[in-house]
């Protein structure tokens, strides 16, 4: 499976992400430029975190109009894999593949710290190597985590088991303690925790890595069939 | 030429922890009487020329960069700038 990274003027997570995929589940990745406008030849595609532009007007806001969003706009659709994480789900609310919005932490600072989170539903090709419920430690670092989204969007993200993590207690104010949503086809993942950064026990947690094994898995099952 | 003098501000509905750390801050200098400080975005954008669809062009830099809808809204003004 070969992975694409976009990096952005200010992405930081960047080499986390790379790494995650090169050692944590062996599989074939490359950094692809802000720049670019073609993503042919990728299976799965993933936005780092980090700080595109600075976080100048809004984070992701910029972003969303650069070169490259076309083309992962165009693969969505196509139903390949779209995972961003923090300044990554940022990018996927701002350009539309995602409902809702990430804004000012409750408390109105950064927030840096092991979080517990729960996984709400393991029926998707991010989650299927973990438990339904299954508690798990993932770091999260943001300034702009508090998800947002109207009435309508809460109750159609529940109806169609959109809510993918959420965290146990209330972390930044977000609806619902969400902390990650896919789309309607469920192959667009956003979340602001940062599972490339728990790949190793030796970091403090391993519990990011069956996100990675998931989505190889997924895509090695489908071209045995 | 043109300038739009455009201001985005946060939707009632959601919680603004800026304006709110602001108005602790004129609590702190010894403004009691400051009830609520809502924070927004000031921008003024040059135009050389009017297009004839002039006001359709800034609602859509409004809608599609300057402002996030599911939580912002904008209103804009545009005057004679020479």
């Amino acid at each position: 499976m070969k992975f694409a990274v976009i990096v952005f003027p200010g992405s930081n997570c960047d080499m986390d992400l790379y790494y995650a995929i090169k050692d944590g589940v062996n599989e074939q990745v490359e950094l692809v430029s802000y720049k670019e406008t073609s993503l042919d030849g990728f299976d799965g595609i993933l936005i780092p975190g980090g700080f595109s532009y600075g976080d100048y007007l809004r984070s992701g806001a910029i972003a969303s109009h650069a070169p490259i969003i076309n083309e992962v706009k165009r693969l969505a659709e196509l139903g390949k894999p779209v995972l961003g994480i923090c300044n990554g789900f940022q990018i996927l609310t701002e350009i539309g593949l995602l409902p809702g919005t990430l804004t000012n932490n409750r408390q109105n600072r950064f927030i840096c710290e092991d979080v517990q989170l729960i996984v709400e539903n393991n029926q998707t090709q991010f989650t299927s190597e973990y438990e339904l419920n299954e508690q798990i430690t993932v770091p999260i670092a943001h300034g702009e985590g508090r998800y947002y989204c109207d009435d309508e969007t809460l109750q159609m993200l529940k109806d169609n088991h959109q809510i993918v993590f959420k965290y146990t207690h209330d972390v930044n104010g977000s609806i619902e303690e969400i902390a990650g949503i896919t789309n309607k086809q469920k192959n667009v993942l956003g979340m602001m925790p940062h599972p490339e950064r728990a790949i190793e026990t030796i970091l403090g947690s391993d519990d990011g890595l069956k996100l990675f094994q998931s989505m190889v898995k997924k895509q090695k099952d489908e071209v045995q069939l | 030429m043109l300038l739009a003098k455009v201001y985005v501000t946060l939707k009632d509905s959601v919680v603004d922890v800026q304006g709110e750390t602001i108005k602790d801050a004129t609590h702190s200098m010894g403004y009691k009487n400051v009830l609520d400080v809502r924070m927004g975005k000031y921008f003024e954008i040059k135009f050389d020329k009017r297009t004839d669809d002039f006001e359709n062009d800034i609602d859509s830099i409004c809608d599609d960069l300057l402002a996030n809808p599911n939580i912002e809204s904008y209103r804009y003004e545009i005057v004679e700038d020479n």
